[in-house]
């Protein structure tokens, strides 16, 4: 078993994707049911955190914009730590989270574990 | 003699454990820790001269004073024994000394009250192992008898017996105190102390030992225990509030749960006249008090789902809600049972085959838990597979009640 952090995006800016009240409503129970399917199966790792729209980015030469990555569409939303057998299956599980129906993507990384 | 010999039958042991444990733990906080032993010592001769002086005399007018007055004395002359020891003995031995302050034994309400919490406090300390913590605590703070406690943990005299000893030798020799902990460390330490109360709580609601009466005191004393702690202002946390309502909710169907054989009834199958309104009241009345403040901890969100099991009519919003809470239980803490029973409300909300679906992901083919749901599920969609689970599940139960709610279901079915 490995642990994989799931990186979730979308498009928060463009006007014809945001999702209104009540699908966001609908989506927070998603979410949950998501979530406590993956808990269920003891694979979630860290319950992770959703991420503000406010941030900076700090380039070399001290150079500070505001955030987050602005020259991209996408931002991250939020991140969640689970257990899988493989990279094939933690895709697998990813295939039913709900930030897909609203035109977003889950990048998944293997987390290479710390050698003491 | 006062009484007949049956009432006094009756009346004894459960006046000896009550009284028993008031006065230990007076005399714990008066002696301290390191002797722990000289306390029961002097609270068991107390009852064994109970024993032999009504046995010959009868009932005296008043039981619990004749207790008070002889443990006290008793105490007095072990106190008195104990300063001969320093002042002639100790010296010629060459140990460091202790004073044994002459203070007569207050066994008011009050201290009593407070003698019981801080020595939880004590005894709940995290360096003792979790099952030492819940032994000394029946044997101690609730006055059972070892042989009562190894019967509820289906273990023999000698285990418990051992796992006592050790238990005092280690708050012994890591210098324990009995005292309440500082303001600023009691939200940590009451995490302990609450995880062991909770566990005999558990220990009394699912144990397999045949003694129904037994159980019901264990889940009884969880609630006096866990009950002290919120009526004290420096303990009375918002999850405290939590745990008691949720002991309160279980309890309520306590007499609900089994036959008179021990065998488990199911939920759905329960009488609810059996239910105690009483119960479920008070535990209202603990979630309300819980929900102040912004914190929802593991015992707020199984409080929540006790809550709604107290509503016996199903409906979709009672369910949903079961379902949301336990994702969130899952999601701060993981466990097999927690786990199952949440397929269970999915199962009341989107039907029996996408519960069978997602139980079958649970990886929990080891535990009989996993093979009743499965049994449950499967009736009426494929009663063969039903019939297949439910007699893995009867192969791999541990306990005869088990397996006859298991054999049960299975007559059931045919």
């Amino acid at each position: 078993m490995n642990e994989f952090l799931l990186i979730f995006r979308r498009d928060y800016k463009s006007a014809e994707t945001q999702p209104s009240p009540e699908q966001l409503q609908k989506m927070m129970k998603e979410w949950q049911n998501w979530m406590g399917n993956i808990a269920a199966q003891n694979k979630l790792v860290n319950s992770g955190n959703r991420l503000s729209d406010e941030g900076k980015v700090v380039k070399p030469g001290s150079l500070v914009t505001d955030g987050p990555y602005v020259e991209i569409k996408e931002a991250i939303g939020g991140y969640v730590i689970i257990r899988a057998e493989s990279l094939e299956e933690a895709a697998e599980i990813s295939k039913s989270c709900p930030i897909l129906k609203v035109g977003g993507n889950v990048e998944i990384r293997t987390i290479i574990p710390m050698e003491m | 003699m006062k009484g007949s010999s049956l009432q006094e039958n009756e009346l004894l042991p459960h006046l000896f454990r009550t009284e028993y444990r008031k006065i230990v733990a007076v005399l714990a906080r008066h002696y301290g820790l390191e002797q722990l032993s000289i306390a029961e010592d002097v609270a068991s001769d107390t009852f064994l001269t109970a024993s032999e002086t009504w046995g010959l005399k009868g009932l005296p007018e008043n039981p619990v004073a004749w207790l008070y007055t002889v443990a006290k004395n008793k105490s007095r002359d072990q106190l008195r024994r104990m300063a001969v020891f320093d002042k002639k003995l100790r010296p010629a031995l060459k140990t460091e000394t202790t004073s044994y302050p002459e203070t007569d034994i207050d066994l008011s309400e009050q201290n009593i009250r407070d003698s019981q919490l801080q020595t939880m406090f004590a005894l709940c300390d995290p360096i003792l192992p979790l099952e030492s913590q819940v032994a000394l605590t029946l044997r101690i703070l609730c006055g059972f008898g070892i042989d009562e406690i190894a019967d509820a943990f289906l273990t023999n005299r000698e285990t418990i017996s051992k796992r006592l000893t050790r238990g005092k030798e280690k708050l012994r020799s890591a210098n324990i105190r009995i005292g309440l902990p500082a303001t600023g460390e009691i939200k940590q330490r009451i995490d302990a102390v609450l995880t062991s109360l909770y566990l005999l709580f558990n220990e009394g609601y699912y144990s397999s030992s045949r003694d129904n009466v037994l159980r019901k005191d264990f889940c009884l004393e969880a609630m006096r225990l866990t009950g002290l702690l919120a009526e004290n202002e420096q303990t009375a946390l918002p999850h405290v509030d939590a745990l008691l309502a949720l002991m309160c909710y279980h309890a309520s169907r306590f007499d609900a749960r089994t036959t008179e054989k021990g065998e488990i009834i199911r939920y759905d199958e329960q009488d609810i006249a059996l239910w105690n309104d009483e119960l479920i009241s008070t535990g209202h009345y603990y979630l309300n008090k819980a929900s102040r403040g912004k914190e929802l901890s593991r015992y707020h969100l199984e409080a929540g789902i006790a809550y709604w099991h107290t509503i016996k009519n199903d409906s979709t919003e009672k369910w949903e809600s079961i379902l949301q809470l336990y994702n969130q239980l899952l999601c701060l803490n993981y466990s097999p049972l927690g786990a199952l029973n949440r397929t269970y409300a999915l199962s009341k909300i989107e039907g029996k085959r996408a519960a069978i679906e997602e139980a079958e992901k649970l990886g929990l083919t080891k535990n009989h838990l996993y093979h009743v749901l499965l049994g449950y599920l499967y009736e009426n969609i494929d009663n063969q597979k039903a019939k297949a689970h439910l007699n893995e599940a009867l192969f791999l139960a541990n306990t005869e009640t088990e397996k006859n709610g298991i054999r049960r279901e299975l007559t059931k079915l045919a």
